[in-house]
């Protein structure tokens, strides 16, 4: 099994990346628990006006019925006014992209932003939506019935890994 | 004993009905998935579209504009469909029989039923008998249970005290009418609450309360003292004068709230009260309005609380 | 006509006897033996016993039809072994005239499964301010006098009656109630009552009936049967009045020995009962007043109910629970707890109902009524609706299994029900 990325080159990367497109009205916005982890390194990075925006998509997800709650749903935190910003939207890992769906959903009930950019550690195939990151960090194959996920371990340290699709 | 009603063969919520035999860690769940919807109840867009394309009806055979009201709100902002029968005056549904109705509301394709009826159980009733897709939650039985006012209770007395270890709660009136005070008792017991009081003259305390858990009192001074939480019962205005009280006057002075009364318990003491008050009998404006007063915020959180209930009966938790 | 049990476990609860043996009937009773049967029952491995007698079994005629018919409550009768029942006046219209007890008894006897004994109003419509035709009644026929579950509050009606029915030496059949401590209440005033959020009936609603009771049978000499008695202070009580010399006798309706508040559990409306089941203290005591004597014998209180009115909320829905064909598994049930022999078990449901009733049934001896019940006391069986011929499947029971399946049942020599 090929070697996974190291995850701060990679939002080194990203941050880098970004920076280009940093300007008066951007915010960023992590989405619960991944992609929060990512935004923090990022948001911290690229130094961003506004805090940083914590979503929880448990109440927009499209396999409620199927699945039910959430297990933990957390209280969705945007400490600023959507409106009329350039959000960039940060994610983990892009896979079905039906994350992405419900986080642009629930971001239209908090205001209008002017645009939204999404920005995901990795991409992997498995698209479901019309959906593509406009900043990847990695691009990953995952083996057949596999899972990638990223982990954080008690120290904060952050690392991607495949387990095992339940 | 046959298995919980309320819930599902994996242990999850499939009705609620009432607090009592619900374990600690739904209760928790409950309190936490309200906490996120207090969020949502915060935004400019107070809704969110987990409930979509459901219905809920709001089964209403005892007459509460407010409570349904609270139920149609949290049901409106997760994005159900509600529909409002109010049974008590409809001639449509008057001499049918509770199931009948169920049943007849059921083939219209409902996927919650939120029932108050005048009878203890009733809810029980209509649970056994829905399809495995229905959800039932108590909206107020008798005197048996009023779960989601006890949880939204639960979730103010968390809200202002953060933890419920060292917490000493009154409850104080009519206890003896009060599905209420039973849900509540049933819920501070569950969290491990050391010291619950209720407080009222013996009339108005049912037979055997202490084996609820809780200390009788029949004074406000005894029963105050030290308390951090105070809640006042309504006092129901057909049980004011005759054999359980003699006039709402004496009521009021013995165990009406008073600022002066509330002087007793501890200073940083909240108020609680479901409402619709009586002022002047179980509670005095100076307290209802006071800064102890946190009856208005439970009106708040019970919308939160009465969402995370109904999505999760709906999605299993 | 005569008819032979052969081979069976006699058991007299009345003399103790339990020996193997054969049982003659000819003519309607029982016979020292001889001569060649017209029939013989093979009861080889069976009990055979008196059959029982019931003394409180609602068969719904008149005005209850809906609920059950004659027909279908005589057949759950014989169907658990029931040759004898008395049945309390709450018909509607209730037994208050001769004519409805004239026709209740004919009805029934054209039947020709179990004996029915009426049991006559005590008040006008039972309401509790006139008396009814008392003599008149007994001449139709009836037993004894009652006011089933109806309290009669004025107490000096309650005097008066008394003492009419004590001119005559009519039995009176009483339940132990007040009537304003029961009002609206649907369950024991306890612990379970106060969690389920439902009105309760303190036990002392017996108690404070059973002590003004106990005045006026002093007072007015009336022979009074107190009727299912509910409580362990209502026992005790009952245990000093008879020490002192009271001319009383006392029933428990068969589930108050077995259940408890406790069985409630969720709104059972199959547990909601006349008198409401009482704590597990008070079963407890009930269960032992029986085997002791302080309480003669144990009835079935059989109230058929449609289902339709159990399905509903527990305070809405009517009391009662259907008993025939409950009776002797449940006495059985009741006999193993406490330890007792079959003839001591069996006492209770024959020989001292009989006594209460002044019938020569209840004893398998010459000359006494050729009732009797043959059984299989080891036999299991799982309650459920399809297994009772009662219309009433309104029962606790539902889906346990009891030992106790009766085989042949023979009223007055006659068959009348073979399983």
């Amino acid at each position: 099994m090929a070697s996974l990325p190291d995850v701060e080159q990679l939002c080194e990367r990203l941050a880098r990346e970004l920076a280009a497109r940093v300007g008066p009205t951007t915010a960023m916005i992590g989405i619960h628990t991944g992609g929060a982890w990512v935004a923090g390194r990022l948001h911290a990075a690229l130094g961003l006006k506004e805090p940083l925006g914590l979503l929880d998509i448990a109440f927009y997800r499209d396999d409620y019925a199927k699945q039910g709650l959430a297990k933990d749903p957390k209280r969705s935190k945007i400490p600023f006014a959507v409106e009329g910003k350039d959000l960039l939207l940060v994610d983990d890992v892009l896979h079905t992209g039906r994350t992405v769906r419900a986080a642009i959903n629930e971001l239209f009930d908090y205001g209008r932003p002017a645009s939204i950019a999404l920005v995901v550690l990795a991409e992997r195939d498995g698209r479901q939506l019309p959906i593509c990151a406009q900043h990847a960090g990695a691009k990953i194959k995952v083996p057949a019935g596999m899972r990638l996920r990223l982990k954080r371990d008690d120290q904060g340290g952050l690392r991607l890994e495949f387990v095992h699709a339940a | 004993m046959q298995r919980n009603p309320q819930l599902n063969e994996h242990g999850e919520l499939q009705h609620l009905l009432s607090i009592e035999g619900l374990p600690r860690e739904i209760l928790l769940k409950i309190l936490d998935t309200a906490e996120s919807f207090a969020g949502v109840t915060e935004r400019d867009i107070k809704k969110v579209p987990l409930l979509r394309g459901k219905s809920v009806f709001n089964l209403f055979f005892e007459g509460s504009t407010r409570t349904r009201t609270t139920f149609e709100i949290a049901a409106k902002r997760l994005s159900a469909d509600v529909i409002n029968l109010n049974v008590a005056v409809s001639s449509t549904y008057k001499g049918e029989s509770l199931l009948d109705t169920v049943a007849n509301l059921s083939a219209m394709q409902a996927d919650i039923f939120v029932v108050r009826h005048g009878s203890s159980g009733a809810p029980f009733l209509v649970a056994r008998h829905v399809k495995p897709h229905e959800h039932v939650i108590n909206a107020g039985d008798g005197r048996h249970a009023h779960p989601t006012q006890g949880l939204l209770d639960l979730y103010t007395i968390r809200h202002y005290k953060k933890d419920f270890g060292a917490l000493t709660v009154a409850i104080v009136g009519d206890v003896l009418h009060s599905r209420v005070a039973r849900s509540l008792i049933h819920g501070l017991t569950t969290f491990g609450v050391p010291e619950v009081r209720v407080i009222g003259p013996q009339t108005l305390i049912p037979a055997g309360a202490a084996a609820l858990g809780v200390r009788v009192c029949h004074s406000m001074r005894e029963g105050l003292k030290g308390a951090d939480v105070v809640v006042m019962l309504r006092l129901q205005n057909e049980r004011m004068s005759g054999a359980l009280l003699p006039s709402a006057q004496e009521f009021n002075k013995h165990y009406g709230m008073t600022a002066e009364k509330l002087a007793l318990a501890k200073a940083d003491a909240i108020v609680m009260h479901p409402g619709p008050m009586n002022r002047g009998v179980e509670i005095d404006s100076a307290v209802a309005d006071g800064p102890h007063s946190v009856i208005l915020p439970q009106v708040t959180f019970g919308i939160a609380v009465r969402m995370a209930v109904m999505s999760m009966v709906v999605g299993g938790a | 006509m005569k008819l032979l049990v052969k081979g069976g476990r006699v058991i007299d609860p009345a003399s103790g006897r339990d020996a193997v043996g054969d049982v003659f009937i000819a003519d309607g009773k029982i016979v020292q033996g001889g001569g060649t049967p017209d029939r013989t029952v093979d009861a080889k491995g069976l009990v055979v016993a008196p059959g029982l007698i019931d003394l409180a079994a609602r068969l719904r005629e008149p005005g209850h039809e809906h609920k059950a018919t004659l027909e279908s409550e005589m057949d759950a009768a014989v169907a658990g072994g029931v040759t004898s029942l008395a049945c309390p006046p709450d018909t509607d219209p209730p037994l208050d005239e001769p004519g409805l007890v004239d026709m209740l008894r004919r009805r029934a006897k054209a039947l020709s499964r179990a004996r029915v004994y009426p049991v006559g109003a005590l008040t006008v419509k039972l309401e509790g301010r006139q008396l009814t035709e008392m003599a008149e009644l007994a001449e139709a026929g009836c037993v004894a006098f009652s006011q089933a579950n109806v309290p009669v509050s004025d107490t000096q009606v309650l005097w008066r009656a008394l003492q009419y029915a004590a001119t005559f030496d009519f039995p009176v059949w009483l339940r132990a109630e007040d009537a304003w401590l029961a009002k609206d209440g649907v369950a024991h005033d306890g612990e379970v009552a106060t969690r389920l959020g439902l009105a309760g009936i303190p036990a002392f609603a017996e108690t404070i009936a059973l002590a003004q009771l106990f005045e006026l049978v002093r007072a007015t000499g009336a022979r009074v049967h107190v009727c299912r008695v509910s409580s362990a202070a209502g026992v005790a009580m009952l245990r000093r009045a008879r020490h002192d010399g009271l001319p009383l006798t006392c029933d428990v309706g068969i589930h108050h020995l077995h259940l408890s508040d406790m069985d409630l559990g969720y709104f059972d409306s199959h547990c909601r009962l006349e008198p409401p089941l009482r704590s597990q203290r008070d079963r407890e005591a009930l269960a032992a007043a029986l085997a002791d004597g302080t309480i003669d014998c144990a009835v079935s209180d059989h109230t058929p109910v449609d289902e339709d009115q159990k399905l509903l909320p527990f305070a809405e829905a009517e009391p009662g629970a259907t008993g025939l064909e409950l009776l002797l598994p449940l006495a059985l049930k009741w006999g193993v707890e406490r330890k007792l022999n079959l003839a001591q078990t069996l006492a209770r449901v024959t020989s001292a109902p009989a006594r209460v009733l002044g019938v020569a049934s209840g004893r398998i001896e010459p000359g006494a009524p050729g009732d009797l019940v043959v059984f299989d006391p080891q036999a299991h069986w799982r309650v459920s609706p399809g297994e009772l011929r009662s219309q009433g499947r309104n029962t606790p029971f539902l889906g346990v299994e009891l030992a106790g399946r009766v085989r042949t049942t023979i009223v007055a020599g006659h068959v009348v029900f073979e399983a």
